[in-house]
């Protein structure tokens, strides 16, 4: 998944940096992601892992770093799971 | 009341009442010479107006955002450049109150500010960033216990007539430019050298001339915070709810007037139906509208506080950016509607029904803040946000 999660983040990300140098703890936004990018990255991931961002996490904890959007991916793969 | 009763009243109204008369008094004046409203300031700093959000503990008085909204729309029924500048004063306060707490300066501050009521201003816009104040090109340098800053911003409103400026800049040379701060700096602490000039339609009182600023200052009047949780934490609802409820002011005076006019064809009448009634009555419909929707956004805020998650939502950014784009249009077709009820003593100047000043200043409205930027930052969150169809939210 985090290598899944970094290529979307190299591909709509618009980074000015390397994502191969972002530790997974990083602060995306710090690091330049735009909130325009942050939408791409989430539709993308939507895309990716086929799966639908609920509200509650539409927010910029959930996107602040490649480790809190895995975490935040993760979350919605158990709950549907769980379902 | 008796005069006297008025005078006396201490109560939140009745103290920006008083301002207001002052305010109202001046209001042609400052608009035709585009000239600081000095004197509604003087009445703010004296009914002690400008400490009411810092919280007791530190010496104001704890005033909600409602309450402050109030006294908002109060004043901008009388001069909407004062209350402009009072809105503008109050949510840099609220940035001090949100985020402030955490720092002994900041702390300090506050308490200063409220005994000693101080004016501060803002910086927060660059030549260079197109507009979008969330990113900066200038940085800050931290040089062991000192801050350095220079800043080329093309609005810095009432900047001369402030006691502090709180500027925002990049966090480091090497920041990126999303990755910023805001600094405090006192008058003293820094040098403003005008570039540009306020000569505008409306909104003349404000001042919002441009200025290089230099600042130095000791490096713990940094906000301890990143400017882009203070930005979407504070900034973004009391920018958006305050301005609402200063044009509310506005477009209030204006139905206000428009009311007198067909009162008085009324009276003439022999109870014939004026012209501009029935317009009268729509105008009447869509400030109440208006004023729905300024309720309902400060009613989200006051919810969302509690939770900084709530704050920083898409949902939160989506219920605010519609609250400012409301607002901002609603008010141009009610004093539109009223100016065609009162006529050609709406349009000229110096009658009891005059609007001109109503509508140019309501025409900045739209751009303080661009709405088209607005609605592009809506349409992204909608791609993935889905919309609040819930009636009690």
């Amino acid at each position: 998944m985090n290598e899944t999660i970094r290529e979307l983040l190299t591909r709509v990300g618009g980074l000015p940096v390397a994502v191969s140098e972002l530790e997974d703890g990083a602060d995306l936004y710090a690091a330049g992601l735009s909130s325009f990018a942050s939408v791409q990255l989430m539709l993308a991931i939507e895309e990716a892992f086929d799966i639908e961002f609920p509200d509650n996490l539409l927010n910029r904890k959930s996107f602040a770093s490649i480790s809190a959007i895995e975490e935040t991916v993760s979350r919605i793969l158990k709950a549907r799971e769980a379902a | 009341m008796s005069l006297a009763a008025v005078a006396t009243d201490m109560s939140l109204g009745a103290r920006a009442h008083r301002v207001a008369m002052v305010a109202a008094e001046f209001a042609d004046r400052v608009d035709q010479e585009g000239r600081f409203p000095r004197e509604a300031v003087e009445a703010m700093k004296a009914e002690r107006l400008l400490g009411i959000q810092i919280p007791s503990a530190f010496g104001g008085e704890g005033a909600t955002t409602q309450e402050i909204a109030e006294v908002c729309s109060i004043l901008g029924q009388a001069c909407a450049a004062s209350a402009m500048v009072f809105a503008m004063h109050q949510i840099k306060v609220s940035s001090l109150v949100e985020h402030g707490t955490e720092s002994a300066w900041h702390k300090d501050f506050m308490r200063e500010l409220a005994a000693r009521q101080l004016l501060v201003a803002s910086a927060t816009t660059e030549a260079g960033i197109g507009g979008n104040m969330r990113n900066s090109i200038c940085a800050i340098e931290i040089d062991g216990d000192i801050c350095r800053l220079t800043k080329d911003a093309t609005v810095i409103s009432y900047g001369t007539h402030a006691d502090a400026i709180m500027v925002t800049s990049r966090s480091h040379e090497k920041a990126a430019s999303g990755d910023q701060v805001m600094t405090v700096f006192r008058k003293g602490q820094y040098t403003l050298q005008k570039t540009v000039d306020w000569d505008t339609l409306g909104m003349r009182g404000t001042c919002s001339d441009g200025f290089l600023f230099k600042g130095e200052a000791p490096a713990v009047q940094v906000f301890p915070k990143p400017f882009a949780e203070i930005a979407a934490q504070s900034m973004l609802a009391t920018s958006h709810l305050l301005w609402s409820a200063v044009w509310y002011g506005i477009a209030a005076d204006a139905v206000l007037r428009a009311q007198a006019f067909v009162r008085a064809a009324a009276r003439k009448a022999n109870g014939a139906q004026p012209p501009g009634a029935v317009r009268l009555a729509e105008a009447s419909n869509l400030l109440q509208l208006l004023k729905a929707n300024i309720l309902s956004g400060l009613k989200v805020y006051a919810d969302a506080k509690a939770d900084p998650d709530q704050l920083s939502s898409m949902a939160f950014s989506i219920a605010m950016n519609n609250v400012k784009l409301a607002s901002s249009e609603t008010i141009l077709t009610i004093i539109n509607q009223a100016m065609i009820i009162c006529g050609i003593m709406g349009y000229k100047n110096g009658t009891p029904y005059s609007l001109g000043r109503h509508l140019r200043d309501a025409h900045s409205a739209q751009l303080m803040i661009s709405n088209d930027r607005i609605l592009g930052n809506t349409s992204t969150m909608l791609l993935v946000q889905k919309p609040d169809t819930s009636l009690l939210g």
